[in-house]
């Protein structure tokens, strides 16, 4: 009995003496925890808000928003700010695992673009605020083409046989051809969905791969001269080879937003909420997408034009309005995503190499 | 054609044919090693194309060392270097001694439920990693849970609970190393001691231990770099702050992995290649 109780009370004392340390003190300065992708901010305003607020910024990073869910979906293991993608956000919101904002502590809202804000995966921005948007466009190879290209039509061009890559992701690839023909991306009418595929399938001879979101580097190695591919992606491989091109297809295309989000459970929600309205000030802002080069939703930064010129002016990164307004998210199609993952499996089984 | 002829022929090919063999199987191992060191080297931002010779990678590692941010393409990768070398060190040490002890009790003693704790080992082995990820995931948070409604002390996830996953699944590796050289130990060299006087413990640290320890060493060696490679569990037991190297590389997929990583692979593995160099020249000495 004796050892028994010795063994418990060793076993008591060595757990918690190890989570003793994981604890944050409380003498300490405050550390905002945020959650992101690698790379995704300028690390100016970083350290501009540490400075501000005299508190330390730890970012730790994710490689995609599914493993942003994985993560939080169990508990919020002490981040206070996300950066979820916008089906992410729809879907985070429906688990209950993101805290309201509280709209009167981030004033700054009121700078953001009123195309940005409002959508249908976050009514009335009660979860989110957005981060940076981007589109998915075609990345090509200007040596092959000769010229600029514009239209999903390249992608069927005979002349790249061989030489195009789309998505492996069924939905994105299925939204760029649904466009193409003058569909709604997010439709879930079956004929036009098979209308689609059967495109797809006319063409396999055409396609050389359907890519997990890597087209840059077959891009870049030559492999193909034509890929379905995030814009930001494409323009980080244009800085190294000066043949690439990045276009945004004049029949519209599918647009993402990266969101700001406060899980539940954060441990400084007050301060998460100074840390999204300061990122929402139009100097801050505009410094984080001249770092990343991607769409800033922060009108008030561009109509003080503190966005880099060079970007502002790239219809690539800042489509012309009669574009921008073809760009649709992709949204939730529920029971209808089964006839996307069966037209896409028949699509792959006569395609690709 | 004679028996003997067949037997000439088939013995010369088949001597320089072992040759290629060798030669390809060891292409097949350190061809890939050798590329990503090449690429260490490689002015691209990107792993795809090779465009001209810099250094800048590795400069970039410690120019930086010690900022807090994740941000610029290097930075992050020294403190997840040495997370991940920290988790490593103390679950190989826990784990080989718990492992050992294991070893001991399952191979010299019958007790109740030997059995059960044998077939028990294996399961860390056999589940996939994935399970004993969520598993513990779901521990964790149930238990945090229970101390807080307890004693009211919030509790998070972070290198500790890294550190308990990574012992979860080498302590049955270590454990499997040890026993079998265990099994191979005459039994009459411990009685032996005994006889002549000496105690249990006395008879592990002079007979037991320098005999088996080869089988120590090779399952701590084997224990630290599955815990250094570890992804999954670690993806789900980490917590604020405590990201580890294979986790910051996954991580960089969505823009780009940079050489940088290619830079930091190319520093471990030289150092890792003197730790080997020297051990052997101390083992000769």
């Amino acid at each position: 009995m004796k050892r028994l109780l010795t063994f418990l009370l060793l076993f008591v004392i060595s757990a918690t003496v190890v989570f003793g340390c994981s604890r944050t003190g409380g003498n300490q300065q405050q550390v905002l925890s945020i959650y992101n992708y690698a790379s995704y901010i300028a690390p100016e305003a970083i350290a501009q808000f540490e400075k501000d607020n005299n508190v330390k910024i730890q970012y730790d990073t994710f490689e995609n928003s599914d493993a942003l869910y994985a993560k939080l979906k169990q508990g919020n293991p002490g981040y206070d700010v996300i950066f979820p993608a916008d089906y992410m956000v729809k879907i985070m919101a429906a688990d209950n695992i993101l805290e309201p904002l509280d709209s009167q502590k981030i004033p700054n809202k009121t700078n953001l673009d009123s195309r940005w804000i409002n959508q249908t995966f976050d009514p009335g921005n009660k979860y989110s605020l957005p981060y940076q948007w981007g589109t998915m466009g075609i990345g090509y190879n200007l040596k092959a083409t000769k010229g600029e290209i514009n239209s999903w039509a390249a992608m069927f061009d005979a002349k790249y046989t061989g030489k195009v890559a789309w998505q492996d992701d069924a939905r994105y690839t299925f939204a760029a051809v649904l466009i193409y023909l003058g569909f709604d991306p997010n439709t879930t009418n079956p004929e036009e969905i098979n209308k689609a595929r059967d495109l797809l399938i006319k063409n396999k001879n055409m396609i050389t791969a359907f890519v997990p979101d890597t087209g840059q580097t077959l891009l870049d190695q030559g492999e193909v001269n034509l890929t379905m591919e995030w814009s930001g992606d494409i323009f980080q491989v244009m800085k190294d080879n000066p043949n690439l091109r990045y276009a945004i297809p004049k029949e519209g295309t599918i647009v993402f937003s990266d969101n700001m989000a406060i899980p539940k459970g954060a441990p400084h929600k007050e301060l998460a909420e100074k840390f999204i309205n300061f990122i929402l000030q139009p100097e801050v802002g505009a410094t984080i997408s001249n770092f990343t080069h991607f769409g800033s939703p922060n009108k008030a930064a561009i109509d003080k034009g503190l966005i880099d010129p060079k970007d502002l002016n790239n219809p690539q990164i800042y489509p012309p309005a009669e574009v921008l307004g073809k760009l649709k998210f992709l949204q939730d199609v529920g029971k209808a995503t089964a006839l996307y993952d069966r037209a896409s499996t028949e699509v792959k089984a006569g395609a690709g190499k | 054609m004679t028996k003997t002829k067949l037997d000439l022929l088939v013995r010369a090919i088949g001597k320089k044919w072992l040759w290629v063999q060798a030669a390809l199987a060891f292409a097949f191992l350190y061809l890939p090693i050798l590329i990503l060191i090449i690429y260490s080297f490689n002015a691209s931002k990107f792993n795809a194309v090779w465009r001209g010779f810099t250094l800048d990678w590795y400069g970039s590692l410690f120019s930086n060392a010690g900022a807090t941010l994740a941000t610029s393409s290097s930075a992050g990768i020294l403190p997840a270097l040495s997370n991940s070398l920290l988790i490593a060190a103390i679950s190989t040490a826990l784990a080989t001694i718990f492992g050992t002890m294991l070893a001991l009790a399952l191979e010299r003693f019958h007790f109740p439920g030997r059995k059960a704790v044998e077939a028990l080992l294996f399961l860390p082995i056999i589940m996939p990693e994935i399970t004993i990820g969520i598993s513990l995931l779901v521990f964790f948070t149930l238990v945090f849970r229970i101390v807080e409604n307890l004693t009211g002390i919030r509790l998070n996830l972070g290198l500790p609970t890294v550190i308990i996953g990574h012992i979860v699944f080498n302590i049955s590796f270590v454990t499997i190393t040890v026993r079998a050289r265990l099994a191979e130990l005459d039994p009459q060299l411990e009685q032996a001691a005994f006889d002549l006087g000496a105690n249990e413990w006395r008879t592990f640290w002079r007979i037991t231990f320098p005999l088996i320890w080869p089988a120590i060493f090779s399952a701590a060696l084997l224990a630290f770099t599955l815990s250094l490679d570890d992804f999954v569990v670690t993806f789900f037991t980490t917590g604020v702050g405590s990201m580890t190297l294979p986790l910051l590389v996954y991580g960089m997929i969505k823009f780009a992995v940079t050489p940088a990583i290619n830079a930091i692979s190319t520093l471990m593995l030289l150092a890792s290649l003197l730790l080997v160099v020297s051990s052997l020249r101390v083992q000769k000495s």
